[in-house]
């Protein structure tokens, strides 16, 4: 028996054609007036576009860089160790390549690092953070948090240094030497929300209803927490970046000839204070990269966290 | 056939900690201890106590979220609690929860079309959910352009509205109504009640409406009981309830409602003063619970807990003072 239906004449005041356009337009206005909060934080759009301007300048670096040549095994000791020119924007290194080429095309590494790395740690970290905090109190949650709090306690670059130089040094290894140390901040974050969010009538109603456990913890729990995940992961991706610098600067990250932003100060570490440019160009493109992101995250944080009202 | 619901002593303990290093023994509250009342098809039975007196957890029992300790709830004969742990989707889709805060009972990140959809995806086999989504919202008088809303765009009037119409997509017999109102504006709270007596006229729904609060209980409810510390103290018709409450709880509670003419305060029974307060439910005084703020307790109060008394046509009492009359 359907006492709902039958109460009512099988007419709706609504037709299936205005229900779409509904949902159409609630999503436009949604979309819109995201923007609008987004795009009046002057800080969240410089931090935006930053970030556009890296990701352009990395995808498309052997367009834009000026001697695409000089990313790669390259020797012009003719021009080596030049100051900033026309010429050479940002100066050269002491094998005579150009320094701005080789920061544009060390960025491709860099993003490929933060995109990977919490590429494998969010899901990850994120899964085990909802499970242990929807089960608190019960033996899942004590053996996922504790093995958190383990790596949790040994610092997270010396813990990386360790992996990476046992490992042969490349870019791959230090990814997995950042992202084996990096998860369980994911899980924290997740844990101490969803462990809150479990007592809330919502999921106890979705609960007594008979919803599955896969619907509680990824439609009714998870959603809350994308303004969360999604700042730390902006925020993040600048730190993962300087992480992956600072590998690569004691020479565990992307190996010669090819550029790096912590081997490029490295190198050009020897030849301070006369020949400033090749440390202060990389080292300045280090520091954009990691404010881009972290502005766009502060803007994240403001449009996600506001909405839910 | 037998009484649509029933609770036959339903007992509900919790235990909050451990007393003794050596020997450890559970430290509990009697959040419900012994509670029997029927309620029938088509009416609503109001639960009325103050905080801590054990309502909610009478109706997070009945709803599934806690087994009880002892004691048994039958819903049409059959044991809420029998078989196995988990309750059968067919006996969840009958009974339905309305909780008090429905800033916290929708969930923030859904529609209200997800939301509602939930209960029909898991209870039907409908497969045209949109259409009975949207003759929810009709049934409850909210337009379908609040399809793709969420819930921070409603007022916590409409919110609770959504909250309704969630419990009545399963069609369920029963709800369980627990203070539906003390979260929104005297003003809303008519709108809701309202909507709540259309909807158990025009569905043959019954309420377990559980509040506080006194003149609400008298414009919704057929049957009232009165909750101290766990224990029913009263159980009688509306009418009877409000004209002739007997045990002298009752009366106290009666006698401090608020009123604004004459009329109504000739029609309250004798001012009884308020004194003390209600003792904590971990260590409940011997006998009868409610003696050390009783105007006419006995000496026998404080070694006996007294019975359920039958004062005839449903009206029952829990006091020595009518046992003694027998």
């Amino acid at each position: 028996m359907n006492k709902v239906a039958t109460n009512k004449q099988n007419t709706l005041a609504i037709s299936p054609e205005e229900i779409r356009k509904l949902a159409i337009s609630s999503r436009i206005d949604m979309v819109r007036r995201g923007w609008y909060k987004f795009s009046r934080n002057t800080l969240s759009m410089v931090g935006l576009g930053t970030v556009l301007l890296i990701v352009f300048l990395a995808v498309f670096a052997p367009w834009v860089a000026p001697y695409p040549a000089h990313a790669g095994p390259f020797t012009d000791f003719a021009h080596a160790g030049e100051a900033p020119s026309s010429a050479h924007l940002f100066g050269t290194d002491m094998i005579g390549r150009d320094i701005l080429s080789r920061v544009i095309f060390a960025l491709r590494p860099a993003l490929i690092m933060g995109v990977v790395v919490l590429g494998l740690v969010v899901p990850l970290g994120v899964f085990l953070g909802l499970v242990a905090g929807y089960a608190h109190g019960t033996w899942p949650d004590t053996v996922i948090m504790r093995i958190t709090d383990i790596f949790i306690a040994v610092p997270a670059l010396v813990l990386a240094l360790a992996i990476a130089s046992v490992l042969e040094p490349n870019l791959t290894n230090s990814m997995i030497a950042v992202s084996v140390m990096w998860w369980p901040w994911y899980t924290r974050l997740v844990y101490s929300l969803s462990s809150s969010l479990r007592n809330e009538d919502f999921v106890r109603s979705a609960e007594l209803m008979g919803a599955s456990n896969f619907h509680i913890l990824f439609r009714e729990i998870l959603p809350n927490f994308w303004g969360p995940i999604f700042t730390k992961m902006s925020i993040d991706m600048g730190f993962v970046i300087l992480l992956g610098a600072s590998l690569s600067f004691v020479g565990l990250g992307e190996q010669p000839p090819k550029p790096g932003l912590g081997t490029m100060v490295a190198e050009g570490a020897d030849h301070l204070p006369d020949q400033w440019w090749m440390v202060v160009f990389p080292a300045l493109a280090i520091v954009i990269v990691v404010l881009g992101f972290n502005l766009l995250g502060d803007g994240l944080h403001d449009l996600l966290s506001e909405e839910k009202g | 056939m037998g009484a649509f619901l029933e609770a036959i002593d339903l007992k509900k303990y919790f235990v909050i900690g451990h007393e003794g290093t050596v020997h450890r023994t559970p430290v509990t509250v009697k959040a419900v201890d012994g509670v029997s009342f029927t309620l029938q098809q088509g009416e609503t039975f109001g639960l009325v106590g103050e905080s801590g007196s054990g309502k909610s957890t009478i109706a997070y029992t009945i709803i599934g979220m806690y087994q009880p300790t002892a004691g048994s709830l039958l819903f049409h004969d059959l044991d809420l609690f029998g078989k196995g742990k988990t309750r059968p989707l067919a006996l969840r889709k009958q009974i339905q929860i309305v909780f008090q805060d429905p800033g916290s009972s929708l969930n923030p990140r859904q529609t209200i079309r997800q939301i509602l959809e939930l209960p029909l995806r898991l209870h039907r086999s409908s497969s045209d959910l949109l259409t009975e989504v949207v003759r929810l919202l009709e049934l409850v008088d909210l337009p379908p352009a609040y399809l793709y809303k969420y819930p921070y765009m409603l007022s916590g009037g409409e919110k609770q509205i959504v909250a309704i119409a969630r419990a009545l997509a399963t069609s369920p017999s029963l709800i369980i109504l627990d203070e539906p109102t003390s979260a929104l504006d005297v003003s809303v709270q008519g709108k809701i009640i309202n909507l709540l007596l259309r909807l158990q006229r025009e569905l043959d729904l019954s309420y377990l409406f559980i509040t506080h609060d006194l003149s609400l209980m008298r414009n919704v409810a057929s049957r009232v009981a009165i909750m101290y510390l766990g224990k029913v103290c009263e159980i009688a018709e509306m009418s009877e309830f409000f004209t002739h409450p007997q045990h002298p709880y009752t009366q106290m509670l009666l006698s401090s409602i608020p009123v604004v003419t004459e009329e109504e305060e000739r029609a309250k029974p004798v001012k009884v003063i308020s004194t003390g307060e209600i003792p904590s439910p971990v260590n409940v005084p011997p006998g009868c619970s409610f003696h050390m703020r009783c105007p006419r307790a006995m000496e026998i109060c404080q070694r006996v807990d007294p019975a359920m008394v039958s004062l005839g046509e449903g009206h029952t009492v829990r006091c020595h003072l009518f046992e003694q009359s027998q």
